[in-house]
């Protein structure tokens, strides 16, 4: 097993698992949470032309799949962002459009049957050269910047758009941004997962991750760890068993998905009735609430309406807060901590119910 | 016996209640002769909305008429096809403050596709605050004070889906709150909210009325918080068929020996075939 690390190609293979399964599953949390997790795989569509482009002009396949794929990213953001109605057909046209024309200057470049074509879609651990692991390296980090530093924002934008236009952070920029930084994944990740698998690594880990998970940060990391697990073991399953390294990692992927599912059965049986419960004391709280209602609206209505009287206000809280703190005590679920100062402000209409 | 009302109700306009900064700072809203199209489909017909600081505004009318795209322009997720708009003073397209602003959307019970808690959630109202600097400690305990305010902070690591609606809801307003907004729009803030949290969101927002935000209000019906009101803006077909105190019957109080949940009834009602979803049930 240790062997394999003496083989130059398995040692760049490796470090670009590491780096593939940290990347992948980054970008693709935020795709998940959007709902776009097949996003990936039409990029991974279109990036087939610019693998194309290179082998016909003999240029880096990598590059021109970068360039290739951030262009089609762009195009998906605009359809996305213009919410056209027809979006979906244009999205087709472009993935099958991609991948046909790809297939297309692949055959007709010099190296047309030599079979790389092949390692281009379902991955390679022995195509990893030394120039390609200093471009992965490089996109990786710029990736990993973005993915981890700007997580606050991007969630913001993944999370409600709307709501984040009107924090008046650049939704427009992080939402290229974003699409810009899954293409360049996809194109990170190729080599080792293969153009058809890709969009895999970005969804599976993260599926598998919230199955145990409540939080958005506690998801992404664990879906991190998840695609680095998967990727290094698969990489290296694939040079003990001689399989393509792509298939071994995505299976393994949804291994690990089928157990933490099955982890995850009771435990969200439990949760459910953790749930339940805390809706019991929830209705307790309206029925308190109710009660103390209906007086604080007669006695509204029997002592007119008292126009802007600030002062008579101002005595009914001081002078009632005995009754306030009642009020707070029957009303918090147990275990709820009191707010700094100790007055339930935000509460006026429940504690005048009593005051009367 | 005594009321807490008085000191945010009816008084009249938000100039009585903030004299110091109604004659001198601009309006937070300023919509003038707004038109508006949804997919081609004319929505809004020239619409003026005017929303002064400190001043509350309903914006009420049937499902159709234009209320949540009035908001939506407010906040300039449909972009105006005629008409301006200008936020604090400023024209939209050069205004920069949006911390000033809080804005609660319509909730909706699509969830995102990955967990999320709350304080995750409203964490994110705190942007305009931090923007690419790290979120500090001053981040953190302004979204306690937003959560302890909405009675969410014991839930602030629970996941977002396993909320009910009125939770939900006011995890929503808590994100808005976080920023201390100068002006809170608020989409069908009551709607499909359990009464717990109607009576928690009625004093969240007195509270933020009596520190002096503006609000602008998106209602199907007065209901709950009818005594915060101003001023109201009824829609019908995209135009402003009333501007001023809210619609007769629900600026005024019944007379006792009212059943109290005719009180509800008493909420401006323009379409009876609109949902009843929220505040009848309030009171019954």
């Amino acid at each position: 097993m240790i062997e394999m690390l003496n083989y130059d190609f398995m040692q760049r293979a490796l470090i670009a698992a590491v780096l593939v399964g940290i990347t992948a599953p980054a970008v693709g949390v935020y795709l998940v949470q959007r709902r776009q997790a097949l996003m990936g795989d039409g990029i991974g569509h279109v990036a087939l032309t610019g693998v194309g482009l290179g082998f016909l002009f003999q240029t880096s396949p990598i590059w021109m799949a970068v360039l290739v794929c951030v262009l089609g990213a762009i195009v998906m953001e605009l359809v996305r962002s213009r919410g056209k109605q027809r979006g979906d057909i244009a999205l087709a046209m472009l993935f099958y459009g991609g991948m046909a024309c790809g297939k297309l200057l692949v055959s007709m470049s010099a190296q047309a049957g030599s079979g790389s074509l092949e390692s281009y879609l379902w991955g390679s651990i022995l195509t990893v050269s030394p120039s390609d692991l200093t471009t992965i390296a490089v996109l990786g980090i710029a990736v990993i910047a973005i993915t981890i530093g700007l997580r606050r924002q991007l969630f913001a934008i993944c999370q409600d758009e709307e709501f984040a236009r009107v924090t008046g952070i650049p939704v427009r920029v992080l939402n290229l941004l974003l699409a810009v930084t899954a293409a360049v994944t996809v194109t990170v990740a190729m080599r080792v997962v293969g153009l058809l698998l890709v969009s895999a690594l970005m969804v599976v880990p993260v599926a598998a991750a919230q199955q145990l998970t409540r939080s958005f940060a506690a998801t992404q990391a664990a879906a991190i760890a998840l695609g680095i697990t998967v990727a290094v073991a698969g990489v290296a399953g694939s040079y003990q068993a001689d399989v393509p390294s792509g298939p071994a990692i995505v299976l393994l992927a949804i291994a690990i998905f089928a157990v933490f599912s099955a982890i995850a059965a009771p435990l969200a049986r439990r949760r459910h009735r953790a749930a339940a419960e805390h809706e019991v004391h929830e209705v307790h709280e309206v029925h308190e609430v109710h009660e103390v209602a209906l007086p604080t609206q007669s006695s509204h209505k029997q002592s007119g309406h008292k126009q802007g009287d600030h002062s008579r206000s101002a005595d009914a809280r001081s002078g009632h807060k005995h009754s306030d703190q009642t009020q707070e005590g029957s009303e918090r679920t147990p275990g709820r901590e009191p707010s700094a100062n100790g007055a339930r402000k935000s509460d006026p209409i429940a504690s005048t119910g009593l005051a009367q | 016996m005594s009321s807490v009302i008085p000191d945010t109700a009816q008084t009249g306009s938000g100039q009585a209640r903030h004299p110091l900064t109604a004659d001198t700072a601009p309006a937070a809203v300023r919509l003038s002769d707004a038109v508006a199209s949804i997919e081609g489909r004319p929505v809004l017909r020239g619409i003026d909305l005017t929303v002064q600081p400190g001043e509350v505004v309903a914006l009420l009318g049937a499902n159709g008429s234009g209320k949540s795209t009035t908001v939506k322009t407010v906040i300039g997720s449909v972009p105006l096809e005629r008409g301006g708009l200008e936020l604090f003073g400023s024209p939209y397209a050069k205004f920069k403050d949006w911390h000033r602003i809080g804005y609660v959307p319509q909730r909706t019970t699509a969830a995102g596709g990955v967990p999320a808690t709350v304080r995750e959630v409203v964490s994110t109202g705190r942007l305009p605050q931090h923007r690419l600097l790290p979120f500090r400690r001053k981040d953190r305990e302004a979204v306690d004070r937003a959560l302890d305010a909405v009675g969410m902070l014991d839930r602030a690591e629970d996941g977002v889906a396993n909320l009910s609606g009125g939770q939900h809801q006011r995890v929503l307003i808590a994100r808005a709150l976080v920023g201390t907004p100068d002006l809170l729009i608020m989409d069908e803030p009551m709607a499909g909210v359990d009464m717990a949290s109607q009576q928690i969101l009625a004093g969240t927002l007195r509270h933020e009325v009596g520190r002096g935000a503006a609000v602008l209000l998106v209602l199907h019906e007065l209901g709950p918080l009818e005594p915060l009101i101003d001023r109201a803006v009824v829609l019908r077909d995209g135009r402003v068929t009333h501007d001023g105190p809210p619609p007769k019957g629900a600026g005024q109080h019944a007379a006792p020996g009212h059943e109290p949940d005719s009180l509800a009834h008493q909420g401006c009602h323009p379409h009876a075939d609109d949902d009843h979803l929220t505040t009848p049930r309030l009171l019954a």
